[in-house]
């Protein structure tokens, strides 16, 4: 019983669906980092004080130990499903050609978009969380001035290039993850699976759009 | 009736490998006055009468019927299985789907579950396997009961039917870039699943058929839908998706 539990668990068809459970919930936590974000454009009161009541809650650990979780198996899979299928196939094709009527630009880019946003968000993490650290005061609260860090760091046209085309690639990699996690969990439907697809686009384009509108911003900010 | 004025001259590439342990290369070939009536696989007849009168091996390949049923026919043919045609078998593609001048390539299927036998000869048995784990249904053989006696509803029986209409050819592992076989699974377990006959051994089905493909070294599905596109039967990969939720409900509910 316990060989079937071991063999259920580290099965093909068990990997994805936790590739696909794991890559919703990340969704999910784009939406509420983009929202939080958005306060950049109310000001840096208000966005300085959002990230200061975000890191000084003592829940922070646990929700940034379980969403590093989630991105440890998103990534972990990742990787062993790619050797996997590379392993699949050892002797590559002399001539090959899509048909044209499956596989998409989105769809067979994934392993490279997903790489471009793990090298992002390294990089994301060492530039934000533990870059150089400015204060402010509001209301007699000494907090971090995140926002001075934003200007700081937008104000260089490559570091706002190389911000879009991260979240181009982000675009690309959840245009076909978000509606490719429900077939891999088990939902295929003749009518939703085309709208959950169409969803997926708009997803994308609504994540793209909504993550490089805030560099753009910033750099019109500092240029001021 | 072709005229000759219609023959074409093929520029062909297809892997030559003598047997599964010697490596193996791609050899041109041109062959003249082929015919746009003639199939594919006539057109490589036509090479292989060439090829004895000069005293060459002849180029092996796997066929049967030639009627587009068996699944026995494969090909990579310009780097697509079974061509460039939608929906259609290597022996239902005619020589009118190219032009005169053309370079063809041509190669076996490609997967570590398939290893090649001889030139573009594959040995598909991993794929009985598969079946050999689970997709059957276990009956005692005795008199037929009556036709009516279980009912199906139409929807079901339809969606089992192009289920089933997999012919187990393997241009899904094929097209896959990543040599998946879960469409063919998918197809396997889905006529059943979709059957009352097929209920009793649903739960073990999903599970040992999954679990022999894993092992066997098939690689895992990205959702890209090649496998659809590529298919003869014009299998879909709603049946993939059947899998999927027929392996998580039995995971969670098997008993052994």
């Amino acid at each position: 019983m316990l060989k079937r539990f071991l063999t259920v668990l580290t099965s093909s068809v068990m990997k994805k669906q936790a590739m696909g459970v794991s890559g919703l919930m990340l969704c999910g936590f784009l939406v509420t980092h983009l929202a939080g974000n958005c306060l950049i454009y109310v000001g840096p009161e208000a966005f300085n004080t959002y990230a200061h009541k975000l890191v000084t809650n003592p829940a922070i650990y646990l929700a940034e130990a379980v969403l590093a979780l989630i991105f440890l198996t998103h990534i972990g899979l990742a990787a062993k499903l790619t050797i996997e299928n590379k392993i699949a196939r050892p002797t590559n094709y002399y001539m090959r050609q899509a048909t044209g009527r499956g596989s998409t630009l989105a769809s067979s880019t994934m392993p490279i978009t997903g790489l471009i946003i793990l090298i992002f968000l390294i990089l994301h993490i060492i530039q934000f969380k533990f870059g150089p650290y400015y204060e402010a005061t509001y209301d007699g609260v000494v907090m971090r001035d995140l926002y001075r860090l934003l200007i700081e760091y937008f104000s260089s046209p490559i570091a706002v290039a190389w911000y879009i085309f991260c979240m181009l690639a982000l675009g690309l990699h959840v245009s076909h993850g978000f509606w490719s996690a429900f077939q891999s969990i088990g939902f295929n439907h003749p009518k939703y699976t085309p709208l959950l697809q169409l969803l997926s686009k708009l997803y994308a384009v609504a994540m793209t759009v909504g993550f490089s509108a805030l560099p753009i911003y910033c750099y019109l900010q500092g240029a001021k | 009736m072709s005229h000759d004025t219609d023959l074409m001259t093929l520029h062909l590439k297809i892997w030559r490998q003598k047997n599964n342990k010697e490596k193996g290369e791609m050899v041109d070939y041109t062959l003249e006055k082929v015919s746009p009536d003639s199939s594919f696989l006539e057109m490589l007849d036509q090479l292989n009468e060439e090829l004895v009168a000069k005293g060459i091996d002849p180029v092996a390949f796997d066929h049967d019927c030639r009627e587009g049923i068996c699944g026995m026919c494969s090909l990579m043919i310009n780097g697509q299985a079974h061509g460039p045609e939608k929906e259609t078998t290597t022996c239902q593609l005619h020589m009118r789907s190219f032009n005169d001048g053309d370079t063809v390539v041509i190669e076996p299927w490609r997967a570590r579950a398939f290893p090649i036998h001889k030139d573009l000869m594959v040995d598909r048995s991993a794929f009985d396997k598969i079946i050999e784990a689970g997709g059957f249904v276990s009956v005692n053989t005795n008199n037929a009961q009556d036709a009516n006696s279980i009912l199906v509803p139409k929807e079901n029986a339809d969606l089992a039917m192009d289920a089933a209409a997999c012919i187990g050819c393997a241009a899904c592992v094929a097209s896959c870039k990543n040599a998946s076989a879960m469409l063919f699974v998918g197809a396997k377990v889905s006529q059943l699943a979709l059957l009352p006959q097929g209920q009793a051994e649903a739960e073990q089905r999903v599970l040992n058929m999954v679990e022999k493909m894993d092992e066997l070294g098939f690689g895992n599905c990205t959702n890209e839908a090649e496998c659809e596109a590529s298919c003869p039967k014009g299998i879909d990969i709603s049946n993939i998706a059947r899998m999927n939720r027929e392996f998580l409900k039995s995971a969670v509910t098997s008993k052994k």
